[in-house]
C-alpha cells in the first residue's frame, strides 16, 4: 500500500494507463495540426479529434457537432454563461444559479452582474440540493438562464436535472448544468434530461488535465453563443485556439472508459464508502454526515467531526490525502462557501472532510483510513475543550464566546 | 501548508493536556476564541501564592493552536503572575517558528494566559473583599 493513500478523486483522478496508452502517439508520429487541410499530418490529426468527438458525444447522448473543445471546465463555464449573456442579453437579463456551485459558476456569475446582469443565488437545502420549486419560483419574464451544477464537488449532491431541465424547456429558459463531477459517474443523457449546455473536464474522470469540452446543443431548441476568445474561428467559430489533439484523445478514451465500466464502477464506488462510514461511525460518536443520503455521488462522502478543527485533523491523518471543507488551510478562515449555503452550523462546517473514493482505490487502504480517522478524532477530542463542554451537558450556542481575532 | 519541527512536535506530543478543578479558588480559567472562527482555547492556572505551580490546556483549533496553547502552559508553570503577564505573543511566535497567517494563534494564547489570571485574581480579590 502506497502511502499517502489518495482518497481526494473529486479533485483530480490519475490519468488511467489506457488513457495515456491512447494519447501517446499524438505526442509522437501523429503531431499533425487538426486544422491543416493540405496533407496527411493534419488529416491524420482530424480524424482522430472526429473520433474523440463521437465516443464523447455518445457518452452523453449528443451528437458529435455539438461538442465543443475547451482547456476544461472552467472555461466550458466562462463560455457557456459568458456566451449566453452576450447572445440573448437583450432578450433579457436575469440569470438564475445556485450559493453552493463552483467558483468558476459563480465568479463568472458575478461578472455578469458588473456587466448588468440580475443573478438570483438560491439556497440548497441542508442537503445540498435545489428543489425544482425554488427554481421555478425564481423565473421571472426576462429569465434568460439557469445555471446549476449536476454533482457538487465537496457533498456530491445530486440536483434533479432532469425535472429542472425541463422546466427550462417549458419555459424558453437555457439550461446550463456544470456536470464535472458527474459525467463518469452517473447516466448522463442531454435528450431525456432536458439539458442544453453541459461542460466535461478529462482529469476528473481519469483523463488529462487541460482538457474538457462544453455541450452546445443544436437543435430544440438551437443554442447560440458569443464566442470569448479571437482567433482563428476553429469549433464552429466558439472555440479558437489550435486543438489539443492529444488531450482530446485522452478526453474520448476516458469518456469510453466511464461508459463501458459505470455500473460496475458505481458498485465499487458505493461499497467502499458504505465500508468507510460503516467503520468509523461505528467507532466515533457525533459524526454528522454532510449531503444528501438519496440523491448522492457514491464516490464521495463528506462527514464532520464536530469538535475537532478540520486542519487539525488533516495534520494527523497526513498519510491520507483528503480535502476538508473548512479553507483555514487556504489562509482564510472561512468555512466552504458550499458548507455554509446548506447552513450547516459552524462546528459542522470546521470539521468536515471529504473522502474521495475512485477507480483505484482498494478495501485495504479504506480500511486503514478509518483506523487513522477514529485514532486521530478521538485523540483530538481529548484535546478539545468544546467536547469536554458537550460531554458536561452545555449547549455551546449558549456560551458567550470572545472571538476577538 | 508545512509546519515547522516545533509545531509538529507540540501537536504530536501536547503538553500539559486536561482540566483543573474549576470551582477551585487557586484555579484561574481562561477560555478565549469562538467556534465559528476555528478556535477556542482553555488555559487553567493552579497558583499558590503568587506562583503558578500548574497549567492545563485543551483547544479546539488547527495545529498551531494546539502547539501554541501547549507552549504557553509549559511557559507559565513556575512563574510568578506578573512575570507570566509579560510573555508575550510574539516570543511565541519566535519559538514555534509561525507563519504570518498563524499568528493570530499566538495572540489567542497569549489572550488565553491573560484571561486566567484575570480570572484567578478575580477569585482571590472576591475573597478579600
Amino acid at each position: 500500500m502506497k502511502l499517502p493513500i489518495y482518497l481526494d478523486y473529486q479533485a483530480t483522478t490519475p490519468v488511467d494507463p489506457r488513457v495515456l496508452e491512447a494519447m501517446l502517439p499524438y505526442f509522437g508520429a501523429e503531431f499533425g495540426n487538426a486544422a491543416s487541410r493540405s496533407h496527411a499530418y493534419g488529416w491524420s490529426a482530424e480524424e482522430a479529434v472526429s473520433n474523440a468527438r463521437e465516443k464523447i458525444a455518445k457518452t452523453i447522448g449528443a451528437s458529435a457537432k455539438e461538442i465543443v473543445f475547451t482547456s476544461g471546465s472552467t472555461e466550458a463555464i466562462n463560455l457557456a454563461m459568458k456566451g449566453v449573456a452576450d447572445m440573448y442579453g437583450a432578450k433579457g437579463k436575469h440569470i438564475i444559479t445556485s450559493q453552493a456551485e463552483h467558483k468558476a459558476v459563480l465568479d463568472t456569475a458575478k461578472h455578469l452582474e458588473k456587466q448588468g446582469f440580475d443573478v438570483t443565488y438560491l439556497d440548497p437545502d441542508q442537503t445540498g440540493r435545489v428543489s425544482v420549486e425554488a427554481v421555478e419560483a425564481a423565473m421571472r419574464e426576462d429569465t434568460i438562464l439557469v445555471s446549476l451544477m449536476w454533482a457538487n464537488n465537496e457533498v456530491g449532491t445530486l440536483n434533479p436535472i432532469r425535472e429542472i431541465g425541463k422546466l427550462c424547456h417549458d419555459r424558453g429558459v437555457l439550461f446550463f448544468t456544470d456536470a464535472t463531477q458527474a459525467v463518469g459517474k452517473i447516466p448522463v443523457d442531454v435528450e431525456a434530461d432536458n439539458i442544453d449546455l453541459l461542460c466535461i473536464s478529462a482529469h476528473k474522470l481519469y483523463g488529462p488535465k487541460g482538457v474538457g469540452c462544453l455541450f452546445v446543443r443544436r437543435r430544440k431548441p438551437r443554442v447560440r453563443l458569443v464566442s470569448q476568445m479571437d482567433g482563428g474561428g476553429h469549433e464552429r467559430g466558439m472555440r479558437s485556439g489550435t486543438l489539443n489533439v492529444p488531450g482530446i484523445v485522452g478526453l474520448a478514451e476516458a469518456c469510453r472508459l466511464s461508459r463501458e465500466s459505470l455500473d460496475s464502477e458505481t458498485k465499487h464506488a458505493r461499497a467502499l464508502r458504505e465500508r468507510l462510514e460503516k467503520s468509523i461511525c461505528d467507532r466515533l460518536d457525533h459524526v454528522h454526515f454532510n449531503g444528501n443520503r438519496e440523491h448522492h455521488l457514491e464516490g464521495c462522502l463528506n462527514l464532520s467531526f464536530p469538535y475537532v478543527e478540520g486542519e487539525s485533523l488533516l495534520m494527523g491523518i497526513n498519510d491520507i490525502a483528503v480535502s476538508s471543507g473548512s479553507a483555514c488551510t487556504s489562509a482564510s478562515l472561512e468555512p466552504s462557501h458550499v458548507l455554509r449555503s446548506m447552513k450547516v452550523g459552524d462546528e459542522i462546517a470546521h470539521s468536515s472532510i471529504r473522502f474521495g473514493i475512485g477507480r483505484f482505490t482498494t478495501e485495504e487502504e479504506i480500511d486503514f483510513c478509518a483506523d487513522k480517522v477514529v485514532e486521530v478524532v478521538k485523540r483530538l477530542r481529548e484535546l478539545s475543550p468544546l467536547y469536554e463542554m458537550v460531554l458536561e451537558g452545555i449547549d455551546l450556542s449558549t456560551v458567550n464566546w470572545t472571538g476577538e481575532h | 501548508m508545512a509546519y515547522s519541527d516545533k509545531v509538529l512536535d507540540h501537536y504530536n506530543k501536547p503538553r500539559n493536556v486536561g482540566s483543573l478543578d474549576k470551582a477551585s479558588a487557586n484555579v484561574g480559567t481562561g477560555i478565549v476564541g469562538a467556534p465559528e472562527c476555528g478556535d477556542v482555547m482553555k488555559l487553567q492556572i493552579e497558583i499558590e501564592g503568587d506562583r503558578i505551580v500548574d497549567a492545563k490546556f485543551k483547544t479546539f483549533g488547527c495545529g498551531s493552536a494546539i502547539a501554541s496553547s501547549s507552549l504557553a502552559t509549559e511557559w507559565v508553570k513556575g512563574k510568578t503572575l506578573d512575570e507570566a503577564l509579560s510573555i508575550n505573543n510574539t516570543e511565541i511566535v519566535e519559538e514555534l517558528s509561525l507563519p504570518p497567517v498563524k499568528i493570530h494563534c499566538s495572540v489567542l494564547a497569549e489572550d488565553a494566559i491573560k484571561a486566567a489570571i484575570a480570572d484567578v485574581k478575580n477569585k482571590r480579590d472576591s475573597e478579600k473583599g
